[in-house]
Parts: C-alpha cells; sequence; structure tokens
C-alpha cells in the first residue's frame, strides 16, 4: 500500500465513519432517554435513501402508505384511550398529527409531482414522510412498554426491526437504488482528490452535530430530554412527560436515521436491508461510548469506519467479520474499566 | 393426573405420528423438532437465567458445519484424519469446538450487565454467518453437500421418516436432561439468576459460574441441533445460520413461553408451521416474493410481549388443572451441621470501621462485637448508616478502613460467598425472595454451601440422594420458622409478614453461628413482630448470634441484650437496652430538634 | 381546623404494594397558606403518602381533593401542570447539569403553558438562596448536602407552586443546615405556599407547622394543632417504642 492509496481509503473511511457517528449518536441519545436499544435505526436509513430514489424515479415511495396506515393505528389507539378517559380536548391534536398530516402529505406527493421538485424539495419531502414514524413507532411499540426491562425492549427492538425491513422489502422490492450525487464537484489536495459528495457528507455530519449540540445545550426542549435520561422520576417531577421525551427522541433518531440515508445514497447502492448493517456499525462505535458518552461514541463510529475501508482493502471477503469483532475486545475493554453495577431487578 | 394423562398422550402422539402422517408433515415435524432443541436452550438462558441470546443461530452453523467438513473432508492431516468420516467423531468434534467458542464469548461477555450479552450475540452472529460464506474449505456461499447420512445400530436414517425417530429422541432427552437440572441444587441457583443475584451471592451460589454453565449449555443444544440438521439434509449453506434465523429462536422461546421447558416445544411448532403457512400465502396475496412473514413475526412478537409477556405456555396450562403431586413433605437423612461455638464466644468483632463513598463519611470508626447466644441491635435514625455497616461486615461491600473478624478470622475484604461458607447468614431489609419459586425451593437455596453435586449430575439425576436430604432439611427449617402450612405455596403469594419469616428460615438453612438480620419487623403487625421475637429468642437459646438491624425501637428493646446506636454514620451510644433508651443523646438523635 | 380554604384534601386513601398494604384509610387536610407536617417513624408510610398524592403511586381506594376538584388516578404530569411539587427525599436532581439549568427546568412546565418570565422567578429564587447565586454555573453533582436541598427547594418554586410537597427536607443534613432549611420553610409560608411537610425530625417540624399528623404502620395515629402535640407523650411514644414497655 502506498501513502496515496491510504489517503484514499482514510477518505472513504472518514466518509463512512461521518454516518457512523450521526447514527452513534441517535442510538445514544434514545438509549439514555427511552432504555431502548435502538436496532430499527438502519431502517431509517434505507427508508430515507429509498424514498428519495423513488420520487427521482416518478414513483409513489411505499413509506407514503406505511405513514398514512401508521397513523390511523395510532389515531384509533389514541383516540380510544382518550375516550376512556374522559380526555376529549386530546382528540384534535390527534386527528391532526395522525390522520391530518399524512393526508397532507399524500396530496403533496401525488397533486405536486415530486420528480420535478429540486433536489432539495425532494429531500425535505423525503423526510416529511418518513421522521414522523419515529415517534409513531415509539407510540405503538415502546410506550406500552416504558416501565419494561432493557431486555424486553430491546426484543421489541429487534421485533420492529424484522417488521420494518420485510416492508422495506414489500415497499421497495429487491433491487437496490443509488441516488445521483450532490455534486460533482472534486478537489485535488495534492495527492489525493476528495469528491463533492464527501465533502458533503462530512459537512453535513458536522452541521447536524452542532444542530444537535445548539439543541441539548441552548434550548429548554433539549434541556428537557438529558434531564430524562439523568433521572427520569426528577423529570417527572418538573412536568416532563416521559411520553414526551420518548416521542422527541425517536423522532430526532428518524431525523438523524433518514437524513444520513440520503447523505449515503449518492456513494454506495441501497437496498431495503442494507441499513442494518449501517445501523449496526454505529453501534459499534456508541458501545466503545459505553451508550452514554457522545463524543467517545462518535470517536469510536469514525474507528469503525477507517477499520472497515482499510480492511476492505487487505481482506475485502472479511470486512463485515472483522468489523464486528471488533466489538468482542470493545465489550472487554468496557467490562473492565466500568464498575460493574449489579443489576438485580 | 390431567397431566400425565397429556403427556402420555402427546408422547403416544409422537410415537405414531411417522405411520400416518405425509412426507410433508414429517419434515415440518423433524424442523420442528430441530428447532425446539435450539429454543430449549434459549427458555434455559432467557426465560429461566434471564440472559439473551440473538447468535444462536451460530452455534448451530458450527455445530452443522464442524460435522460436515470433518464428515466428507479429504486428505486431512495425519492426526485429524482419524476423526474424518464418522458422524460422531463430527459430533463430538462440534462439541468441543462449540463449547470452546461459547465459553470464551460467555467468559468475555457474560461479565457486563444486561444489555451487553445480547448485543454481543447479534455482532458475533453476524461475524461467525460472513466467515462461514467466506472460508473456503466450508465452500463459501455456496455450501458443502454430499455429507454422509447418520448410520444407527446398523440402520441408515436415509429419509425423514427414520430420521425423525432421531430428532424426537433428541428433543425429549434434551427436555429431560433440562428439566432434571431445573429441579436441583444447581437449577434453583441458576433461576435465582433472574432478579435474585445478590440474594443468591450471599447464600454463598456463585452466580457467575452458573451464568457459564447455561450459556454453555444453550450453545450446546444449538450444536446438537445443527450436527442433526446437517446429517438431515446432507447439504450445508451459511443461510439457516444467519442473524434472522437467530432472532427467530429468540421469538420461539419468547411466544412459546420462555419460562417453561414445554413452552420452547410450543413456540417452535407455532412459529414453524406459521412461517410454512404464511410463506405459501403472503406471496400471493401481496403480489410478490419475499420473506414477508418476518412482517407478521414482527408484529405478533410486539403483541406478545405487550399483552402476553410470559407466553403462550402459562394460557394454555390454565385449562389443566394443577397435579398435587409434589405436596408431600420431604423426607430424608440429616445433613452434616458445624459445631456450634460456645455460649458467650465472641463470634463478630469489627474494629474501627470507616466507610467512604467520594467525600462522604459513611462509617466513621465504627466498632462493635456480637457473642454466640446473645441478640445485639444496631439502631438508629434514616441515614445513619447502619446499612453500610451491615453491608461492610457482610460482604455485600468492602471497609475502606478498619478490620472486621469473624470467629477470629479476618474477613474485611472477602465477598459475601466466602463469608457465607464461613457460617454466616443472613436477611434483606427489601425481602428478596424468587416469587415463581415454592416456600421450600427458596428456603433449600439457604442450603446452596451444604451440597457439593454439580451441573452434570444434576442433569442425569445422580444426585438424587443429596437432593432429598438438602429438601428435608430445608423442610426441617421451614416447619422450625412455622411455615409448614405454607411449604408449597409459592413465596410471591405469601404475606409481607410470612415473606420475612421465610427470609430467616432460609438463611438458617445454611446452618449458620451468626445470624444478620436486616430490619426484619418492618412493616410486620403486633402478633407477627410477638412470634417473631419469640422465634429468636429461641434461636438465642440454641446459641446463635444475632445481629439485628433494626428502626422499630419498641421490637429491639423487648429482645436485644446489648444495643448499639448510630447516628451520621458514629456510634453515640452502646448498653443495655433500658440505659439507651433513657439517654438524652439518643433521645435528640430519633426526635431531632432546631435548638 | 380555623376556617381557611382548603387546598389539598386527601380522604381514606389506601395503597398496596402487592399483598402488603402500606397505607390504610389515611386522611390529610392542608389549608391555604398553612404548613401541615406528618411525622411518624421510620416505614410509617409517610413517603408513600406523599408519592400517591403526587401521582408516582397509584392507590386501591380514597379520594384526592385538589382545590376542590377530584383528581382520580391523575398522572405527575397532570399534578404538575395543576400547581403541585413535589421535593423527593431523593432530592432528584440533574447531577451533571448547571444550577442554572436545574432552575431553568424547574419552570418547564410553566414554559409549555406559555410562560416566559423564568428570568424574573430565577431571580426571586435567588434572593431566597443567595448561595445558589453564587453556584450558577457549577454542575449539580458538585454542590454539598444543604446546597442540594437548596438546589431541590428552589427548583420545585419556580413552578411557582400552589401546594409544596416535601419528604423528608432535613434528613442527613447537619444541624446547623437543617436550621437554615426550616428557616426557608417558614419564610416560604410567609409567601403565601402551602406546603405538606413530611419529617422524620418531629420536633423542628412540630415548630414551623400549624396542624400536625402522627403516622404509624400506615394509619394516622394521631392529629393535632402542633402546639398540642410538641409535648404529648404519645409521639415521644410513638418514635422510641415507649409503649410497648410500661
Amino acid at each position: 500500500m502506498d501513502l496515496q492509496i491510504a489517503l484514499l481509503l482514510g477518505q472513504d473511511g472518514i466518509t463512512n465513519g461521518a454516518i457512523y457517528a450521526l447514527l452513534a449518536l441517535a442510538l445514544v441519545l434514545v438509549f439514555a432517554v427511552t432504555r431502548v436499544i435502538f436496532i430499527p435505526q438502519g431502517e431509517f436509513v434505507a427508508f430515507g435513501a429509498l424514498t428519495l430514489a423513488s420520487f427521482q424515479a416518478g414513483k409513489t415511495p411505499g413509506t407514503l402508505w406505511l405513514l398514512i396506515g401508521a397513523g390511523v393505528v395510532v389515531a384509533l389507539v389514541d383516540i380510544t384511550q382518550a375516550l376512556r378517559s374522559g380526555a376529549l380536548r386530546r382528540i384534535p391534536r390527534i386527528v391532526g398529527w395522525n390522520l391530518v398530516y399524512p393526508a397532507a402529505a399524500a396530496a403533496t406527493v401525488f397533486l405536486l409531482k415530486p420528480g420535478e421538485f429540486p433536489l432539495v424539495g425532494q429531500i425535505v419531502l423525503a423526510l416529511v414522510l418518513v421522521v414522523p414514524l419515529g415517534p409513531m413507532m415509539y407510540r405503538l411499540a415502546f410506550q406500552p412498554l416504558a416501565e419494561a426491562s432493557v431486555l424486553v425492549l430491546l426484543i421489541v427492538a429487534v421485533a420492529v426491526h424484522l417488521a420494518l425491513v420485510g416492508l422495506g422489502l414489500l415497499f421497495f422490492g429487491a433491487e437496490g437504488s443509488r441516488t445521483p450525487s450532490f455534486s460533482d464537484a472534486s478537489f485535488n489536495l495534492g495527492l489525493v482528490t476528495v469528491s463533492g459528495q464527501t465533502v458533503w457528507v462530512v459537512s453535513a455530519s458536522l452541521l447536524l452535530i452542532v444542530v444537535l449540540f445548539v439543541f441539548f445545550e441552548r434550548t429548554i426542549y433539549g434541556k428537557a430530554l438529558r434531564a430524562t435520561a439523568m433521572n427520569r422520576t426528577g423529570a417527572r417531577l418538573m412536568g416532563i412527560s416521559t411520553v414526551m421525551a420518548g416521542k422527541l427522541s425517536f423522532l430526532l433518531a428518524a431525523l438523524i436515521g433518514a437524513f444520513s440515508g440520503i447523505l449515503i445514497a449518492p456513494i454506495t447502492t441501497v437496498y431495503y436491508d442494507t441499513g442494518f448493517l449501517i445501523g449496526l456499525k454505529g453501534f459499534v462505535g456508541a458501545i466503545v461510548g459505553g451508550l452514554t458518552s457522545y463524543p467517545v461514541a462518535a470517536a469510536g463510529a469514525i474507528l469503525v469506519g477507517l477499520l472497515e475501508a482499510f480492511s476492505s482493502f487487505w481482506a475485502s471477503a472479511f470486512k463485515e467479520v472483522i468489523v464486528f469483532t471488533l466489538i468482542i475486545p470493545v465489550l472487554v475493554w468496557r467490562s473492565l474499566t466500568t464498575r460493574h453495577v449489579e443489576e438485580d431487578e | 393426573m390431567a397431566r400425565r394423562l397429556l403427556l402420555a398422550g402427546f408422547l403416544g402422539l409422537l410415537l405414531i405420528s411417522p405411520l400416518v402422517a405425509s412426507e410433508f408433515h414429517i419434515t415440518l415435524l423433524n424442523y420442528i423438532g430441530l428447532y425446539a432443541i435450539v429454543a430449549l436452550g434459549l427458555v434455559l438462558l432467557t426465560g429461566v437465567g434471564g440472559l439473551t441470546s440473538f447468535g444462536q443461530a451460530a452455534f448451530v452453523g458450527l455445530g452443522a458445519y464442524t460435522t460436515a467438513y470433518l464428515s466428507t473432508a479429504q486428505g486431512l492431516p495425519g492426526w485429524a484424519s482419524m476423526l474424518g468420516g464418522s458422524p460422531w467423531l463430527g459430533l463430538l468434534a462440534g462439541l468441543l469446538v462449540t463449547g470452546l467458542v461459547a465459553y470464551l464469548l460467555g467468559l468475555l461477555t457474560l461479565r457486563l450487565s444486561g444489555h451487553y450479552l445480547p448485543l454481543g450475540t447479534i455482532a458475533w452472529g453476524i461475524s461467525l454467518y460472513f466467515l462461514f460464506g467466506n472460508l473456503e474449505f466450508l465452500g463459501g456461499h455456496t455450501g458443502m453437500s454430499g455429507i454422509p447420512a447418520l448410520s444407527l445400530f446398523g440402520v441408515e436414517l436415509r429419509d425423514g421418516r427414520k430420521f425423525y425417530y432421531m430428532v424426537w429422541a433428541t428433543v425429549l432427552g434434551a427436555v429431560w436432561l433440562t428439566q432434571n437440572l431445573l429441579n436441583s441444587r444447581e437449577g434453583r441457583a441458576i433461576r435465582a439468576l433472574k432478579g435474585g443475584v445478590v440474594m443468591a451471592e450471599a447464600m454463598g451460589v456463585d452466580t457467575a459460574r452458573s451464568k457459564v454453565v447455561i450459556f454453555l449449555i444453550a450453545a450446546l443444544f444449538a450444536c446438537v441441533s445443527g450436527w442433526l440438521y446437517a446429517h438431515l439434509q446432507r447439504f450445508v449453506n451459511p443461510t439457516p445460520f444467519g442473524l434472522h434465523i437467530g432472532i427467530e429462536y429468540l421469538f420461539m422461546a419468547v411466544v412459546g413461553g420462555a419460562a417453561h421447558v414445554w413452552g420452547a416445544l410450543i413456540g417452535a411448532g407455532v412459529i414453524t408451521v406459521l412461517k410454512q403457512w404464511l410463506q405459501d400465502w403472503l406471496p400471493k396475496l401481496l403480489g410478490a416474493s419475499g420473506n414477508f412473514e418476518m412482517i407478521v413475526f414482527g408484529v405478533m412478537m410486539i403483541f406478545v410481549l405487550q399483552r402476553a409477556r410470559d407466553g403462550l405456555w402459562p394460557i394454555l396450562t390454565r385449562f389443566v388443572p394443577l397435579s398435587d403431586a409434589k405436596r408431600e413433605v420431604p423426607i430424608g437423612d440429616a445433613l452434616p451441621k458445624k459445631p456450634v461455638p460456645e455460649s458467650g464466644k465472641v463470634l463478630l468483632e469489627a474494629r474501627n470501621v470507616f466507610k467512604r463513598f467520594g467525600g462522604l463519611v459513611a462509617n466513621n470508626n465504627m466498632c462493635l462485637s456480637v457473642k454466640a447466644g446473645e441478640v445485639m441491635a444496631l439502631i438508629g435514625p434514616n441515614g445513619a448508616g447502619k446499612s453500610t455497616m451491615f453491608n461492610c461486615v457482610s460482604g455485600v461491600d468492602s471497609a475502606s478502613e478498619g478490620e472486621v473478624l469473624f470467629r477470629g478470622e479476618a474477613v474485611t475484604n472477602l465477598n459475601s460467598r466466602q463469608i457465607a461458607r464461613l457460617g454466616m447468614s443472613r436477611t434483606f431489609q427489601h425481602v428478596r425472595l424468587l416469587p415463581t419459586m415454592t416456600v421450600l425451593e427458596n428456603v433449600a437455596i439457604g442450603g446452596h454451601l451444604r451440597g457439593s453435586q454439580g451441573v452434570l449430575s444434576a442433569m442425569l439425576h445422580l444426585e438424587r440422594g443429596e437432593e432429598a436430604r438438602l429438601l428435608a432439611e430445608a423442610a426441617r427449617q421451614v416447619e422450625r420458622v412455622g411455615l409448614r402450612d405454607s411449604m408449597f405455596d409459592l413465596a410471591g403469594s405469601l404475606a409481607l409478614g410470612q415473606q420475612r419469616t421465610l427470609e430467616i428460615a432460609r438463611a438458617l438453612c445454611a446452618d449458620p453461628c451468626l445470624l444478620l438480620l436486616d430490619e426484619p419487623a418492618a412493616g410486620l403487625r403486633y402478633m407477627e413482630k410477638q412470634a417473631l421475637a419469640e422465634l429468636l429468642r429461641k434461636l438465642r437459646g440454641e446459641g446463635m448470634g444475632i445481629l439485628l438491624v433494626e428502626h422499630d425501637m419498641d421490637f429491639v428493646m423487648g429482645l436485644a441484650d446489648r444495643v448499639v446506636v448510630m447516628e451520621f454514620g458514629e456510634k453515640i451510644a452502646e448498653g443495655l437496652p433500658d440505659e439507651v433508651q433513657r439517654d438524652p443523646v439518643v433521645l435528640e438523635a430519633y426526635l431531632g430538634g432546631v435548638d | 381546623m380555623t376556617q381557611v380554604k382548603t387546598v389539598l384534601e386527601v380522604e381514606d386513601l389506601c395503597v398496596s404494594y402487592g399483598k402488603v398494604e402500606a397505607l390504610h384509610r389515611v386522611s390529610v387536610k392542608v389549608g391555604e397558606g398553612q404548613i401541615v407536617t406528618v411525622i411518624g417513624p421510620n416505614g410509617a408510610g409517610k413517603t408513600t403518602m406523599l408519592c400517591s398524592i403526587m401521582g408516582l403511586l397509584p392507590h386501591s381506594r380514597g379520594a384526592i381533593r385538589f382545590l376542590g376538584d377530584e383528581l382520580g388516578q391523575a398522572e405527575v404530569e397532570q399534578m404538575v401542570a395543576l400547581g403541585i411539587t413535589l421535593v423527593p427525599e431523593s432530592r432528584a436532581l440533574f447531577g451533571e447539569m448547571s444550577v442554572g439549568d436545574n432552575l431553568l427546568l424547574g419552570a418547564f412546565m410553566r414554559h409549555r403553558a406559555g410562560h416566559r418570565d423564568h428570568e424574573r422567578s430565577m431571580e426571586d429564587v435567588f434572593q431566597i438562596f443567595p448561595r445558589l447565586k453564587e453556584r450558577r454555573a457549577q454542575h449539580a453533582g458538585t454542590l454539598s448536602g444543604g446546597e442540594r436541598q437548596m438546589l431541590a427547594l428552589a427548583r420545585a418554586l419556580m413552578a411557582k407552586p400552589k401546594l409544596l410537597l416535601l419528604d423528608e427536607p432535613s434528613l442527613g443534613l447537619a444541624p446547623l443546615i437543617v436550621k437554615e432549611i426550616f428557616r426557608v420553610i417558614a419564610d416560604l409560608k410567609k409567601r403565601g405556599v402551602s406546603i405538606l411537610l413530611v419529617e422524620q425530625n418531629a420536633r423542628a417540624a412540630l415548630q414551623v407547622a400549624d396542624y400536625a399528623y402522627v403516622l404509624e404502620t400506615g394509619e394516622v395515629a394521631l392529629e393535632g394543632a402542633s402546639e398540642q402535640l410538641i409535648d404529648d407523650p404519645k409521639v415521644v411514644e410513638s418514635y422510641l417504642g415507649l409503649g410497648g414497655r410500661k
């Protein structure tokens, strides 16, 4: 290997690593706030990318049907509950978010021909369709189990993942899609040429990280989420409801996931089940951070990206084996550094 | 009786079905059997032990690939060639390889709490899957064919109908082994893993070892299933060993009823039949081909966990009346007892114990001693540091400074398991029982250290003599504390007072010379307190030393021989109950005041 | 009781943990601008009562009325929105956040309701607890025990509650700090906050309270005006267990 190849691989690694870092942040967030190990994160990646690809191919993305279907179910469940507890004033809100919003999204898709939108418009519309699935998923799958153990929540997360992969296959078929690059520019930096898409991915990731940082450090809702993660009872006593915090964190995770998918769609061909492996690589990063530390998780994720890039050069058939075996020494290291607190519930 | 009839009916059906069923149904039953073996391991691991693995399919793969390789490989090096050819050696080698891999993985991930293990299993599940698919000598993604059929007593098991008996004999064997294990001393230790780790350690159970044991058993069951699969199918490729199949195995265990041995069979049956049916119908319904049964399984799983977390088995058993077979008080010879120290001899001595948490000093220069045949009470207002002291003495925590001696031996840095072995036994402030086990079984956990038979002899039921003695001893202790009438009730169904008494019986079952009681009277009614005091007086009369941590002054004053009062981590008074009660410093500590 | 408006009325409250009944038909009343204390030995059910009023624990029987309205099994968030705030025994601070952020979150419910006056409330709170102002940027986890209790109280005040539920505010604190905490509690009463105070420190609680209940094994054993109870030998008995030994 010479320096030029090393730089090229490094560039690859950092591009993927930036995506993994975003996903790792979302995983840490969701786990801290809801104790859910968010296995379905990868499906948001795939849904984001494939929804955008559908627009570009002039097709109606299946995620629209999922949004409408999930909205109807959530509305049914919530309205039943509101009627039972006599909280009628909640109903307009429930109808608005779960029925009117998806209907409006459907109207946009059918009446306005998103295939002719500029790229930014298509991206926004893809996010509009995919992101609300996050809080809806929380409502249907996780909210009824908010008091369950981490283990039960994990099994539910795996079940949700399985269902979504199946739906992804149904909606988008078994063929993969690749979207055109955001930019065709490339920059010559001496030994190595940096592609425009790489610059896009890295800078968009950085921007999103900064936005998240500002959200958590400067806004009262961001602080409320952190408070829930630190002390659930304390947060409830301030009036920060666990349900609101859960939905908000799932919303953010879905946003991060779908956006990551849109960022990588021009780099790799995305299939209905691609998201899972991408999400898991974010996981390896998140575990490096012990599922608690944001910066360490992000650094771990970049490391995973680099490891993947370099092992694909040396032993490309064993790329996945190497990346996922990395988790073992990481777990050992964590087991030696974290003081083991007996979990006895 | 009803259950026996059902079991006999089930076995009869199993026996005759190859004679009547179609080829298709035999194949289906064979697969149900293969899956049930894996799910059974998960029942032990997840339902009973509270650990979860999504990676069982990888262990199945290890079993299948080991035998596939060894029974087809040509030109093995000399030392290994004798292994080649025979499926039985393939089984042995598979068990060895799987055992080794599982042991290493378990050693690495079981130390970590809760969710790291399942995450680890996801990762290695994927790793092994890709490894199977990328190793040339294992045939890559195309797999390996030409695996020989099994021969048993000269009969070659070439078709599914013949293989059927092999599969189901293995299933029933695995069920028998698992049930034997669960109904033994080791089994009780395993059942304590879910929600009773602290308690079990205090009773001398090495819980880390128990975790590794069930992890190994689950992996070995998976390996056996893989071995059978390879010789049934006579062909292996990586597909059936991927992560999604690993997830399906877990679903089988959860849907069937993860805490019940028969739940594994129900789960394997339901999921396999449903999968077959959905794979036929869904593509027609949806007009596309693919594994759409995943959607149904995912949704079904969410629904099961939200609405019936214990799975189908408990729902089914509701329709069958409980049998009363196991209601006889166990009889057996006495277990050997430790010599009782003579009355008045110092048993426990804490010298200048300090305990710091960061900057906070929870125990400041604490000294106390307990003699054989006396009740010593440690009292003080809330937050005075009594529990911390209690933990330092019992080995749950260790003192930052100072010395704790038990029967003249330094125990300052021993853990609770080692201290239990020396003859100190305890109860807990917040009752720590296993609510789904009977009173008798809960008490028998206390006698863990008085037995020595291991996992293997338990699985093969070679330890029945010792088991009878242990249960008889537990029964004696249950009677001693006056719980005879509820001996076979579930511990969770008892009232709080009885639960506290049960904790004392459990502690007594360890044959201790010193009993540590953490607020035994909290939450008890007047009559219950009287009965408890009576019991403790009786024990004191028999030469037992008792250290009592209590808030209830009333209870303490009528019972204790000596009292130590703590406040702000320090000893503020010591003496006879009457002296302490009149002490103005104590009065101040209890009632508080601002001036 | 005197003719003041009743803020909180708890009637025949029963709470069970599984088969164990922790509270049995407990009735307690708090009048507007009053400090009412519930004292009693450990394990009597005092914390259970507060948690149940706040909606953290469901009750099996009985009624809870706030300003005359029956609440049923309300959620914690609803109670906060109504103007009830609980300072739990554990303080439940956000340890890795600054004192200022902890206080800000105290006003979370008001923020959601559209009030944007947290700066002013914070200044008010700093007047009561000047020490917190100095420590505004410090992490809550680094505060001393007394400061933590003050922050917990201050954070609760940020919600401008009509009724404050305090669980053992003096627990684990040195006598001098206890004195200051009780000074603040007496001060809050002057500002018109109604307070239900649960305490083990019976003497201090009785000195600041208007009315008191003694809770013993889940039932109200004794009640009366504080000045009457303060010298009642039965209180001493209940604590020191002298009752059982004549």
